[in-house]
């Protein structure tokens, strides 16, 4: 290996100069942000991530149309500078819906991730923490839970409960948070014997101190990627049963819905099925990079 | 082992106890009842139908009554079609949607394993980002929208295969690569991933050192060991080749079970959904439990029995 010359620097002849940290010292996350930044998928996912939640919010008033008003004369029309990716067979604008979409699956997915950390820290913590007959019992509870096929039970309740907003995130969340559990679990495991812990608890800290200061922000790298990697299944979720007819209910527009709806008509008005799938794919896309990227820059060790 | 085994069975047991539980439950629950859809039935005329489905019974004996039957295999009539029993409708589309599952597994055991040594060995050259672009798009391009790709491009617009329909191998093509598509992207991540982990260890330079060939080496002792973790994806491949063929059937117009299923959603005919889910849960706990197996007996170095992996 070579190294040049100029990456070596004289600091000083004194003793005292001698010790002194000459780069500025990095935290942990501003370490976690530079390796980030050099890995350019990650970026790119980050970017189109920003363009992507961007469009969300100002995409819907771009256009003079809404999402819900049916135009019959203009059915089925191909793109144009009228209607940028077309209209569908109610003659409702495409760019619109596509953008109403893009809220409602990017809010299923936050909406989603949100719960499962609430709900998985909290169980796992107290899984982990308390250990003995508690973690025990939890965790096997968890565990025939987790037995459970996820989208079969996914698909029953919402058979069960009825289509909604509100019922999908349900029925996504009640067995979604068992993974974070089991990692937050985890890793409390491998931090409550540490010699901090038990500082803590020689000056007296109770155990949600303990928790909350402690063992939860030191758990908060695989909390994280975790996190950011259950937003891609969740809007995954949210379109495949919106397509499998299980979605939400019309005049609601979500990316699976309008891609449902454009499958029939594939072979006349491709762009109604095209728009949606593409945008449905890039979201996924977008957040699977950072995700991954979070994870190669949080733990570099984990980095293949 | 057995003792492992044993374990295993009972909480896979536990858990389609719950799912067997947690349909019949949410199908009480369900808004409207089977017979809705027959407007105004004179009551008469209604007793005698919840006598012959056994509805008139309290909820704890249909209960038991379920889970006997579940037990013997038996899940009962369809409420919407009402000559053919779930049973019926198993045997019947299952044979389908397991062709085409087997074909899809090969197709991602094979193009995955393929595409993830071929990344590994040339790990951080183009061929590598090629492989690894293909894989993140094959896991961001949910199937049902690769299937409509497909079918827009190779079957509409060419007309290289047969759009829709389930009859010769051409027709399989297409529904196969849509249901490989995912699962052949996280095989090939996997794949390179414990290749490169595999390629650092000692022995592969042992086996360099001893003069053999990068082609000996890579097959003779870096697949077989970087094949484990391949292994243990098995049990998740199963149960996203499974979910998908829901949708892909739906999209090629396949007769198989999956199709039925999601018909059987939109038809809302209750003993036809709870039966398909405790069949589709059936299958996926034992092929999970299979794999689990196979995994200790491929690899020497887990204790099944002490519940220790890897150490």
């Amino acid at each position: 290996m070579q190294i040049s010359k100029d990456k070596f620097q004289l600091v000083g002849t004194k003793i005292s100069e001698a010790e002194k940290i000459s780069k500025p010292s990095l935290s942990f996350w501003k370490d976690v942000f530079i390796r980030f930044r050099k890995n350019k998928l990650a970026m790119f996912g980050l970017v189109l991530l920003g363009v992507l939640i961007f469009m969300a919010i100002f995409g819907p008033y771009m256009t003079e149309y809404d999402y819900r008003t049916n135009d019959l004369t203009n059915k089925n029309q191909s793109p144009s500078s009228e209607h940028w990716f077309g209209t569908d067979d109610l003659g409702r604008d495409v760019f619109t819906r596509t953008w109403e979409g893009a809220r409602i699956s990017i809010f299923i997915g936050a909406a989603a991730a949100l719960i499962d950390l609430f709900i998985g820290v909290l169980w796992g913590g107290i899984s982990g923490y308390k250990g003995g007959r508690t973690d025990e019992f939890m965790m096997r509870f968890a565990d025939v839970l987790y037995g459970v096929p996820y989208l079969l039970l996914v698909i029953l309740l919402m058979v069960v409960l009825g289509q909604g907003l509100g019922t999908m995130i349900l029925a996504m969340t009640i067995t979604g948070w068992i993974n974070m559990a089991r990692i937050v679990r985890g890793q409390v495991l491998s931090l409550k014997n540490q010699e901090y812990v038990l500082a803590a608890k020689t000056l007296g800290a109770n155990t949600s101190r303990i928790m909350a200061k402690h063992l939860i922000p030191n758990s908060m790298a695989p909390i994280l990627v975790t996190m950011t990697l259950t937003i891609p299944s969740a809007i995954f979720t949210e379109a495949f049963l919106s397509f499998i007819g299980l979605g939400l209910t019309p005049p609601l527009a979500s990316w699976g819905t309008m891609a449902n709806d454009g499958l029939p008509a594939l072979r006349y008005y491709p762009w109604r099925l095209f728009f949606p799938a593409i945008f449905i794919s890039l979201t996924i896309f977008a957040f699977n990079v950072v995700g991954d990227g979070l994870r190669d820059a949080l733990d570099p060790r984990l980095r293949k | 082992m057995a003792k492992y085994i044993g374990k295993r069975l009972l909480y896979m047991i536990l858990s389609l106890w719950l799912i067997v539980t947690a349909t019949f439950f949410f199908m009480r629950i369900a808004p409207g009842n089977p017979f809705t859809s027959e407007k105004q039935l004179p009551p008469e005329i209604e007793a005698n139908l919840n006598a012959h489905y056994g509805l008139d019974k309290p909820w704890y004996a249909q209960y038991g009554d379920y889970l006997l039957k579940v037990a013997k295999w038996d899940f009962g009539p369809s409420f919407k079609y009402k000559s053919q029993s779930v049973n019926d409708l198993i045997n019947e589309g299952f044979p389908v949607s397991f062709i085409l599952g087997l074909e899809a597994i090969l197709i991602a055991v094979a193009f995955g394993l393929i595409l993830g040594i071929i990344a590994a060995l040339k790990h951080n050259r183009w061929q590598d980002y090629t492989a690894m672009i293909i894989a993140v798009a094959g896991i961001s391009v949910p199937s049902f929208i690769m299937a409509t790709f497909l079918q827009y491009f190779l079957a509409i617009k060419l007309g290289v295969f047969p759009v829709a329909r389930f009859e010769t191998f051409m027709h399989t093509v297409l529904p196969a690569l849509a249901l490989a598509s995912t699962p052949m992207a996280f095989i090939a991540r996997l794949t390179r991933s414990s290749m490169l982990e595999v390629m650092s260890n000692d022995y592969i330079k042992t086996a360099k050192a001893k003069g053999l060939s990068q082609g000996v080496i890579t097959v003779k002792h870096a697949i077989r060991n970087a094949l484990l973790p391949v292994v243990t994806y098995m049990g998740p491949l199963t149960a996203g080749i499974l979910t998908g063929s829901f949708v892909i059937e739906k999209i090629f117009g396949i007769p198989g079970l999956g199709s039925h299923f999601v018909t059987s959603i939109t038809n809302r005919d209750y003993t036809v959904i709870m039966g398909v889910t405790v069949f589709y849960s059936i299958i996926l706990l034992a092929s999970i439990l299979l794999v689990d197996i196979a995994y200790g007996i491929i690899d020497p170095r887990i204790k099944l029995a002490g519940g220790k992996k890897g150490e």
